[in-house]
């Protein structure tokens, strides 16, 4: 019964994740007759490698830019949802239309409304006395542009976590914190919702993380890391290095990379879960 | 009754800022709609509106079928989730339900690699898979695109969840009538399991709809093209000219999922947000 199972999880996942790293410590290049175990040279490269550190630094800029605008964007809907009675469905739908769109689909509409001469962004930057940007075409804003893509399509996908965590909250709560003075929504969102949503948040938060470390079909279809290696990013850098030059070696040793801070991240969720966020 | 001032005042800021956000989430869409609709003289204008003066959907939507195999895109796009679907329910319910009813040597192991292999990121198998596929031959095929996919880790654990809450009476029952074990897994478990499998389903189908970075790895040939990248090889063809039928091609390729989603609001949130109860 588990025998086909467990054979595929071996072969497509286990095998290859191992592979990833043991192919991290050789000089394979696809079609390559043969290939050495060359020890830590690959990390070395990468280490000395200009490209590496813009594309490692682009990449923690764009998860810290949009897990805290996306999670604090999803929490915020969420709660001026939950807070009124009226047009609740409706919201909820709109908001959560850009999970559902393909992105490929979706960045090519965003490349066409950033598009410096004739595009939507510009033009109604014009019409209020602003100079437009080249955005995607610019060093200093494509990696912006692109963290705004980012948060537009995270955060219905957030706000619909944060709803399920906010119905989850027993009612009796607010009841008991407005008997204990709690008046007014600042002290109900501080002292109950807040801490109930502690595991909501930290699993959002992490779960935002993760998806922004793997950022590649915005920046492959629209700047290809450019102008200048502004927004390159550690999944970019991997399939240029592993799937266009073929450095399968040296593209792994940057998956384990990729891998380690996934790893982190995993392991911060899994620590703030077991110390009990629940009552922080 | 007249609700009190405050209350009012409290609906108006909620209904503003919630307006201003779904403003910002629907401007894509409804610019996108709004250029498909408009003729090539009225998109390369700096003066923005939003309703076209001439309305050109019909022609953009003619020219993009024209110029783009569309309808090869979408059928790739079928064959491509629905194989990917269906191979996955094939292999994870009978893991499933042995890891959640029956006992044998190495479970509780094999349920810890479970787990483990959901956390497995699918970017961080794809180097060695693609040279597995290579030494195999099989890249640039449908294969290549779905083998990688039909193992989800995710829905064994999500069908064992599932099947834990079956009872043990109702499998007793069908062991008392005979009934084989694979039995077990496609007449009695499967006909319970109908709401989480379509939960599943959903996830998957729109996962893998919408994937872009697997197909692009994998394939060369136009012809096998998935509805992202025959959209994103159609923005390169043209090159940035012809916005109307690029815009009306992008509609095309998102309307399948998003018209699935208007008629079955809450069973997608509920499936794409799965990840959401683990």
């Amino acid at each position: 019964m588990v025998a086909p199972a467990f054979t595929l999880m071996c072969l497509l996942l286990l095998g290859p994740l191992l592979g990833v790293i043991a192919l991290s410590f050789t000089d394979y290049q696809l079609g390559s007759p043969q290939f050495s175990w060359i020890g830590l040279a690959n990390y070395q490269d990468m280490f000395g490698d200009r490209v590496f550190w813009l594309s490692l630094r682009n990449t923690l800029t764009y998860v810290a830019i949009v897990v805290p605008a996306a999670v604090a964007l999803g929490l915020a809907v969420a709660l001026l949802i939950e807070s009124g009675g009226s047009f609740r469905a409706w919201y909820r739908t709109i908001y959560f239309l850009p999970v559902m769109a393909t992105l490929i689909a979706m960045s090519i509409v965003w490349e066409f409304m950033l598009h410096p001469q004739f595009g939507l962004i510009n033009g109604l930057l014009h019409g209020i006395g602003f100079e437009g940007f080249s955005w995607l075409q610019d060093r200093r804003t494509a990696l912006y542009a692109l963290c705004v893509i980012g948060v537009w399509q995270a955060l219905g996908f957030n706000m619909v976590l944060f709803l399920a965590g906010l119905v989850s909250i027993p009612r009796q709560l607010y009841d008991a914190a407005e008997i204990d003075g709690a008046h007014g929504a600042w002290a109900r969102f501080r002292l109950v919702t807040w801490p109930m949503l502690g595991p909501t948040t930290v699993f959002v938060v992490v779960i935002t993380g993760i998806r922004s470390f793997q950022v590649f079909d915005t920046v492959h279809v629209l700047t290809k890391g450019g102008p200048s290696k502004s927004s390159e990013v550690l999944i970019h850098t991997m399939y240029v290095e592993g799937f266009e030059f073929f450095r399968s070696g040296y593209g792994a040793a940057l998956t384990v990379v990729f891998l380690v801070f996934v790893l982190l991240l995993t392991l911060v969720k899994s620590a703030l879960a077991n110390r009990g966020v629940h009552y922080v | 009754m007249t609700p009190r001032p405050r209350a009012i005042v409290w609906s108006v800021a909620r209904h503003s800022l919630l307006l201003a956000g779904a403003a910002f989430i629907l401007l894509p869409f409804v610019w996108m709609i709004s250029t498909a609709s408009k003729p090539q003289t009225e998109i390369f204008t700096k003066s923005i509106h939003f309703i076209p003066h001439s309305f050109a959907l019909w022609d953009n939507f003619a020219t993009a079928f024209g110029k783009a195999n569309l309808w090869r895109f979408l059928l790739n796009g079928v064959v491509v989730t629905v194989s990917i679907f269906v191979l996955q329910v094939l292999i994870a319910l009978p893991a499933a339900y042995a890891l959640a009813k029956l006992r044998f040597a190495g479970r509780e192991v094999l349920f810890a690699l479970v787990l483990f292999c959901i956390l497995i990121p699918p970017q961080a198998t794809a180097i060695p898979v693609f040279l597995l596929f290579h030494q195999f031959g099989i890249l640039d095929s449908y294969a290549a695109l779905i083998v990688p996919f039909t193992i989800s880790a995710f829905g064994i654990f999500l069908m064992r969840q599932f099947f834990k809450t079956v009872p043990d009476d109702l499998i007793e029952a069908a062991r008392m009538d005979g009934i084989s074990e694979f039995g077990i897994v496609w007449r009695v478990m499967l006909p319970t399991a109908i709401p989480a499998l379509t939960a599943f389903g959903i996830f998957s189908v729109v996962a893998h709809w919408n994937d872009y970075f697997w197909p692009l790895i994998v394939l060369n040939s136009e012809h096998l093209r998935t509805p992202p990248l025959g959209v994103a090889s159609f923005r390169n063809e043209e090159a940035g000219t012809n916005y109307g039928p690029l815009m009306a091609a992008a509609i095309v390729i998102i309307a399948p999922l998003v018209v699935a989603f208007l008629l079955a609001q809450r069973r997608f949130i509920e499936g794409i947000t799965l990840t959401g109860i683990k």
